[in-house]
């Protein structure tokens, strides 16, 4: 089985040097994109191979390319988006701390396909040993030349900077993300106008995940129908998938894409606690639907997860157990995002704080007739089209999952202490 | 006033930026680097130096979960409290630490010691539960190694 991506990762984690690197066959795909493409080829060939955005949303990563307006004057912009803080994913620490030259390698022909000319990593703060890693291989790349003005002879250059965040969630949504880089709140922006036209400081800008920018010098070296073939589906390419939880052996492999939810539980991650039984699962992180027992079958790819109700999302999968209380994980979650929510929209920085005073209740066996209906109401209010970004509908995921597939579970904490009104239960 | 060596290292955060206001997250995060928190004597300092109004540059700092706007102590404790920690029964080190130190989410302990507070998902999380101290980050943390973890901070 080919791992890409992770197959010169050393046992101990500890990152390659750029000799070692270079050794392996690094900065090859740099140098051919160099001598023999042009930035339109570089495109059409991400296009060709089907590499889909990692951060979650699974765009397509040529497509995504092809907006930006490849005339513009400099500066253009190319940003490595690595503030990874979705809650139980820890997928992109593993390229950042020990693959940090095959990152670089990566922006570097990102950067070419769009001719951007500085480019930003932006990490989230407490990654502290992928920062060392990081600065430490941005200065051997450009002691080097690949980075720098006038790359290995050619009239391209690129500049790249290491920007560390202070904390906040939001900062994963590419607008806010650019805010964030301007030295702004990370509220999201409204869009059109797209980043690709007008992004970071108004010029076009590209925000890739990390794993997907991993991703790019392997499809140069070994072309697009090779990276089709990792997969066993439609959606190309390997993914790290990671699984957390209580089973046996959590934990990160790079599988090809469309494993099946089933081999990962079972053949990779060791099964569950022994007494503990599955009873769900977050796929791909916080922002993602529950899949249960029926599911297990599921292919672990874009299209086969969405198509079974729930997304992808980072293919960090989080598990349900029957000892842990189904109410008590979906209020961490909203808890999650309550916070998170930069408040800009009302019925994000409203309506997050009242469904986790409502799952409080029910926790706590205070719940009351008509809790559920509010519930599923909000999962329409604060669905797709009713917010200004994504971080309301993203919690509202496994909200209305978990009302589907463990309704007895809210429910039980409703039956025993049910009054017909509110003032009923204050006189209890 | 900020000092020499702050000024230096914002001047480099603002090398790399089209315009001076840009840099205005980084110089928060180095001042704090110096001075462990924000007081409101510092926040004046900053947004003089990054010609912005005190307002403007509050309103930056006031948004960001690790830029302290109140005093901390000497270490701070981020413990996460997200799903995968949850699971696998963070809420027993949060008891420990609040019980043994004698300190609330928010609050330092009477000896200046220790900051608590809970912090979204590590990204360990495959070895949860996890916590940082400062720089320092710790997995598969049990109550019985809170102790000893402790005890490496003066």
């Amino acid at each position: 089985m080919l791992r890409p991506l992770t197959s010169h990762i050393r046992e101990d984690r500890r990152p390659l040097s750029l000799k070692e690197y270079e050794k392996l066959g690094g900065y090859e795909a740099v140098r051919k994109v160099f001598k023999s493409m042009t930035p339109q080829a570089v495109q059409q060939l991400v296009k060709d191979s089907n590499l889909r955005g990692r951060g979650g949303a699974g765009f397509s990563t040529g497509l995504k390319w092809s907006f930006v307006p490849l005339d513009a004057p400099q500066p253009k912009y190319l940003i490595c988006n690595a503030d990874e803080m979705e809650p139980g994913t820890f997928k992109d620490r593993l390229l950042l701390e020990s693959a940090p030259h095959q990152l670089i390698e990566g922006m570097i022909l990102a950067a070419f396909a769009i001719q951007a000319d500085t480019s930003y990593v932006f990490l989230r703060w407490a990654y502290k040993d992928a920062a060392k890693a990081i600065i430490h291989a941005i200065h051997e790349a450009s002691d080097a030349g690949y980075l720098g003005d006038n790359i290995l002879g050619t009239d391209f250059s690129l500049h790249m900077h290491l920007h560390t965040g202070v904390g906040r969630y939001i900062c994963g949504e590419e607008t806010a993300l650019l805010n964030s880089l301007e030295g702004k709140r990370a509220t999201p922006r409204s869009k059109p106008p797209f980043p690709q036209v007008s992004g970071l400081f108004g010029k076009p800008t590209i925000v890739n995940n990390v794993e997907t920018l991993s991703c790019l010098p392997h499809i140069v070296n070994y072309g697009a129908d090779w990276f089709q073939k990792l997969s066993r589906t439609g959606d190309a390419g390997t993914k790290i998938y990671g699984v957390s939880g209580k089973v046996k052996r959590p934990g990160l492999w790079e599988l090809p894409m469309g494993v099946t939810l089933r081999e990962l539980l079972e053949d990779y991650a060791g099964g569950m606690w022994d007494g503990h039984t599955f009873r769900g699962a977050l796929p791909g992180g916080a922002s993602t639907d529950f899949l249960v027992e029926q599911h297990l079958d599921v292919k672990m790819d874009y299209g086969s997860v969405a198509a079974a109700g729930s997304r992808l999302g980072t293919g960090t999968v989080i598990v349900l157990d029957d000892k842990t209380s189904v109410v008590g994980f979906v209020k961490n979650l909203i808890h999650f995002f309550a916070q998170e929510s930069c408040g800009f929209c009302t019925p994000c920085r409203e309506g997050l704080p009242w469904i986790e005073k409502i799952l409080h209740a029910l926790e706590n066996e205070r719940g009351q007739r008509g809790d559920l209906k509010i519930l599923e109401q909000h999962t329409r209010l604060l669905g797709p089209g009713n917010t200004f970004c994504a971080l309301a509908p993203g919690a509202m995921e496994p909200l209305q999952s978990a009302l589907k597939y463990f309704r007895k579970d809210f429910e039980q904490y409703i039956a025993a202490y049910a009054t017909p009104c509110r003032s009923g239960l204050m006189n209890r | 006033m900020l000092t020499k060596e702050e000024q230096h290292e914002i001047d480099e955060a603002i090398r790399i930026v089209p315009y001076k206001q840009a840099a205005c997250i980084e110089a928060l995060k180095i001042v704090q680097e110096h001075r462990r928190w924000i007081s409101d004597e510092s926040l004046a300092d900053i947004a003089q130096y990054m010609e912005m109004s005190t307002a403007a540059l509050d309103s930056v700092a006031t948004f960001y979960n690790l830029i302290f706007r109140k005093p901390v102590g000497r270490h701070v404790i981020l413990l996460c409290d997200s799903i995968s920690c949850y699971v696998l029964g963070y809420e027993k080190l949060s008891a420990y630490i609040k019980q043994n130190l004698k300190i609330e989410y928010g609050g330092t302990s009477s000896d200046g010691r220790f900051t608590l507070l809970p912090n979204p998902c590590l990204g360990t999380c495959d070895h949860g539960p996890a916590l940082m101290i400062d720089n320092d980050l710790y997995r598969d943390v049990t109550v019985e190694q809170l102790d000893n973890i402790f005890n490496k901070y003066e």
